[in-house]
Formats: structure tokens, sequence, C-alpha cells
């Protein structure tokens, strides 16, 4: 069974005082994301990836399509049942403690009372907020306000899990761990799709990736593949900057590195450009193949022309 | 009623530690300095003075909170962006509003039922005993809860489509209004044509506080009749859930950019 399911979703708010006007924040998407699987939602800000999770959540409402979520359309509450839900900024009510809101959510979820203060306790601890049960929201830090909208998510035990750029916020430790967190998720089975626009996060977890822009789906990769995927290109690095001309001959670009020199050519003319580089006795220090990397991915789908129409990415 | 009751709890919480009920302190000693220096100053109607005084206090303080709170109560878990994770779980909006309008109107009736004691303690202060016409004077103050319990539901109406400013003026507006609605009756018996149609429209739109205010005959010991408290009760009752139906009906189409 899919885990997401989303048809011709879009969204158009009317803007103006007097003379209201559309504006299409999210023109029809279609997508689908497997049980198990985390999916990435990649886009620059404003992109509408926000508005794309609010679609999901229900606090807005779609102006076509529809979409379901582990089998149930998502205007049906029981579709909520199984689902957690992180804000990107989150807020909360800042006179509870963290213990306390964790406990209010997992009621609100249906879990059992006797279940409650454990789940919420667990959650912390996972998050890493333990020790904190009598501090009330309103003194905690962004961090750990990030933290605590991660446990929230996560206290009722459901299956699939949004996620709305999880690591902002959070300092380098924060967000690795956050990041283990995500990995642990993955491993107990759990479906998360996530919105992020930190391209490392999303190389690092994302089993599939999804691009956004101007409120369009630009493309949609599997990161595996997009990562393993050559150009057919080699770099080289040397010492010193001898025979850079040679291999600017063959077509390679080069440029200064510190004291050594990169070179980037075609595969076919490796060979050509060992022995030029051999010929000036250069000490090469590495050539490696020229991969793929998510940035690229991302920057060569926001440089789609917007007629352009989303397609599967499948490069192997 | 397994998630109206969380969100009614919470709320009530939320006023407890924001410390609504910081105004009993107030209301406590407005209410023994009537009963102290009352009697110095109203020979032989102290008790009336009393009584007039301390219900009105009673309604007015509830008033003020039920339109305070009431519209920034739904405003605010908007603005705030608390309402995107509450309603991320499987919470219907009509039970977010519902249990957001029971925990208010549990905290003024708690609030209330504080003030009541202390209005009592206060009374057999001045009169040494409590008789049988004391009692209507619960009779009044049930009527207060009552308005106190449309006046929530019509707050909370206002905050679902408006600014609090803009909605506290519709409140206190209504309130007002609805303070004088025996005159709008009267009024629209005595117009004529369009008017009369205007006038009978508006009378039965804004909530009749005329009927529920007997604080002026209880300071007197004259009863209140059965009939009217069956009255008043089906009436607040039907017009709250009217109210409460528009107001879900708002919140429902809602969007929560």
């Amino acid at each position: 069974m899919l885990a997401l399911e989303i048809k011709d979703l879009s969204k158009t708010f009317s803007v103006g005082f007097w003379k209201k006007r559309p504006r299409c924040i999210l023109k029809p998407l279609s997508l689908a994301v497997e049980e198990g699987e985390v999916f990435g939602y990649l886009g620059p800000n404003g992109a509408g990836k926000t508005t794309t999770l609010k679609l999901l959540i229900g606090l807005i409402y779609p102006t076509t399509g529809t979409a379901r979520i582990l089998g149930v359309p998502i205007d049906d509450p029981r579709a909520k049942t199984n689902i957690g839900f992180s804000p990107e900024q989150p807020y909360f009510y800042d006179y509870l403690t963290a213990q306390e809101l964790l406990e209010y959510y997992a009621q609100l979820s249906g879990v059992p009372s006797g279940e409650r203060a454990k789940r919420a306790a667990t959650s912390l601890t996972r998050v890493g907020l333990k020790d904190i049960d009598r501090l009330q929201l309103r003194k905690f830090s962004k961090g750990m306000l990030q933290r605590v909208a991660l446990a929230q998510a996560i206290v009722h035990d459901p299956k699939f899990l949004f996620l709305d750029e999880p690591m902002s916020g959070l300092d380098p430790i924060g967000r690795r761990e956050v990041r283990d967190l995500i990995q642990e998720l993955k491993d107990e089975g759990k479906t998360i799709f996530f919105s992020t626009h930190i391209l490392s996060d999303a190389e690092a977890l994302c089993d599939r990736v999804a691009v956004l822009n101007h409120g369009e789906l630009k493309g949609i990769g599997v990161v595996r593949e997009l990562l393993s995927e050559t150009e057919g290109s080699v770099e080289i690095v040397w010492h010193g900057d001898v025979g850079r001309a040679d291999l600017e001959a063959l077509g390679a670009k080069t440029r200064g590195a510190g004291s050594m020199t990169r070179a980037v050519l075609p595969q076919a003319r490796l060979n050509s450009a060992l022995d030029a580089l051999r010929k000036v006795n250069a000490r090469i220090e590495s050539v490696n193949p020229v991969r793929h990397s998510l940035e690229d991915f991302f920057i060569e789908k926001l440089n789609l022309q917007s007629q352009d129409r989303p397609e599967e990415v499948t490069r192997s | 009623m397994t998630r109206i009751l969380p969100i009614a709890f919470n709320t009530y919480r939320e006023a407890v530690r924001d410390r609504v009920l910081y105004n009993l302190i107030v209301f406590a000693l407005l209410i023994v300095g009537s009963a102290l220096f009352v009697g110095q100053i109203s020979i032989e109607i102290e008790r009336i003075v009393l009584i007039n005084m301390g219900l009105t206090s009673i309604s007015i303080f509830g008033v003020v909170i039920a339109i305070f709170i009431g519209i920034s109560l739904v405003w605010k878990e908007i603005e705030r962006r608390t309402i995107y994770t509450v309603l991320a779980h499987p919470v219907r909006r009509w039970e977010f509003l519902f249990g957001k309008f029971i925990g208010l109107f549990g905290t003024l009736t708690f609030n209330a039922a504080l003030m009541c004691i202390g209005f009592f303690a206060a009374l057999l202060y001045l009169s040494h005993r409590l008789g049988r016409p004391d009692a209507y004077i619960l009779v009044a103050i049930y009527f207060i809860v009552l308005q106190l319990m449309m006046m929530t539901a019509l707050a909370m109406l206002f905050s679902t489509y408006s600014s609090p400013l803009l909605s506290s003026i519709f409140a206190f507006a209504t309130f007002a209004i609805g303070t004088f609605s025996e005159d709008l009756h009267n009024f629209a018996a005595a117009a004529h044509g369009p008017a009369k149609a205007i006038m009978t429209v508006m009378a039965y739109l804004v909530p009749n506080f005329s009927s529920l205010n007997v604080i002026s005959q209880v300071a007197h010991a004259i009863p209140v009749q059965p009939g009217l408290i069956l009255h008043n009760t089906v009436y607040a009752i039907s017009y709250t859930a009217v109210v409460l139906f528009c107001a879900a009906a708002i919140f429902e189409n809602r969007n929560f950019k």
C-alpha cells in the first residue's frame, strides 16, 4: 500500500481587499510515497513546501485534487490517527511544561491514560530533552522547541511523519542528533515526509527527493541513483601547476587549489591527460570520477523553465 | 468527548496559569469593603445595596472576562499557530471550538462560584443570618451564569472571523444592546412597516439579557417564578447552541495560512 498518494492537489488563494484576484500557491501536484520511505521535499523558500504540508494536515483546504494517507482520504479525521506533524516554526502553549504538552497531545491522539506519562517521557528522551520536567516552554530556546516539536510528533507512535524543516534552529550537534533520530524512525519502519532546503540533510537521509519551485513540481529522483550517477567526467588533482597548459589543450577545465591544480575532463581523455602529466613528472594526488550531488540535481531542476512538465527521474 | 475534555481542561489551565482568577482578589476587596462600609452609609437598606453591588460585580467581572478571553481564545491559537499541532492530531475543528468553549465557560462558572461563596459570606456578616429569600439570590447567580454562557459563545463567534479589537467592540456592543433588549421588543411592537420587521429581527437576533437580570427583584426578596427559570434556561441553551453552530460553520471553512 502507498503511504501517501497525492493526485492533482492544488491551492489558489484569493488576494486583495476590494478586488479579489487568484494567486496560485501550489500547481496541481501528483506524487506517491511508499511505506517505509524517507521522502525529501526540497525547494527554496516560498516554493510551496509548507503549503503542501498544510494541505495534507488539513490546515488549509485544496482548491482541486485529493490525497490519501495510508489509504485514508485526508478529509477523513481517521487519516490523522496515524500521522505525526512537526511544524517549521514550532509554537506551543508556553504555560505548559514539555511533559504536560506531550501528555496533552497523547491524550488527543487517544493514547490510554496509563501510558501517556511514560510515552511523553520516552519521546522527550529520544529528542535529547531529559530532566526538564519543571521548566515551562516559555523558557525554552528555539532549538529546544524544535526538539519538542519532534517529540510531540512521535509521542503517539504514528506510522507516518510529516516534518517541516525539522533541522531549522538546531546547532550542528542538534542537527546530527535529529538526523540520527530520523534514521532510527526509518529503521522502525515509519514513513517520513520531510521538507527542507538543507540539501546535505536530504542527501544523508532520503530515499527519494522531489524538487518544488514556484508551487510546481520540477522533478523526483532516487537519491542513491543520483549520487552514483557520473557524468562521464574525471577529476585529476596534482601538486604544482606543471602540465596545466597541456591538459587545457586536451579540453580540461583547470583551476589552482592552493599548492595543487585541479582539472576536470572527459573520461575518454583520461589516459592522454595522465600521459601528459607523467611526461612533466607531475606528482598526481588523486584521480576520481565526477559524481552528481543532490545540489546538482536541485539546481538543474530549478533552472528548468516553468512550462517543463514534471518527470520521474531515473537514470540508471 | 475524549478530545473535547482535554481541550477544555487545557483552556481552564491556561486561564489559571495566566492568572485570570486574580480578579477574585479585586472582587473580594470590593465585597469586603461593601460589607464593612455600606452598613454605615445606608440605613435599613444595607442588605439591598450589598446584594445589588455583589451580584452586579459578579455579572460585570464575568462578562469582562468572558469577552476579553473569549475574543482571543481562537484568534490567539491561529495567530500563535498553536492550532497547527492540535489539528494535526485526530481532532475535528468543531471539537476544538467546543472544547475551548467548555473550558472558558467552566472557568467562568468556577470563578462565579468562588465569588458566590465570598458574596454569601459578606451577606452573612452583614445580616448575621441567611433566610429563605436569600435562596433567590442563587437563582439570580444562575441567570448570570447563563448570561456568561451566551457571552462566551458570542465572543468566540466574533473571534472566529475577526481581530480581537473588532471582536471586543462587537462583543461589548452586543452585551450593551442585549441588556436593553426589552426596549428593542417594545420598539418593534410600536413600529410600523419595514421598521417593524427590522426591529423585530434585531430584537430576536441580539441576546435577551433583560429577562436574565433579576438582581433588583431578588434584592427586594421578590420570588423568581419557576416558569422564568425554565424559560431562561431553554432560551440561553438554545441561543448558545445556535451561536456555537455558526462559529463552528465559520471555523470549519477557514484556511490557516
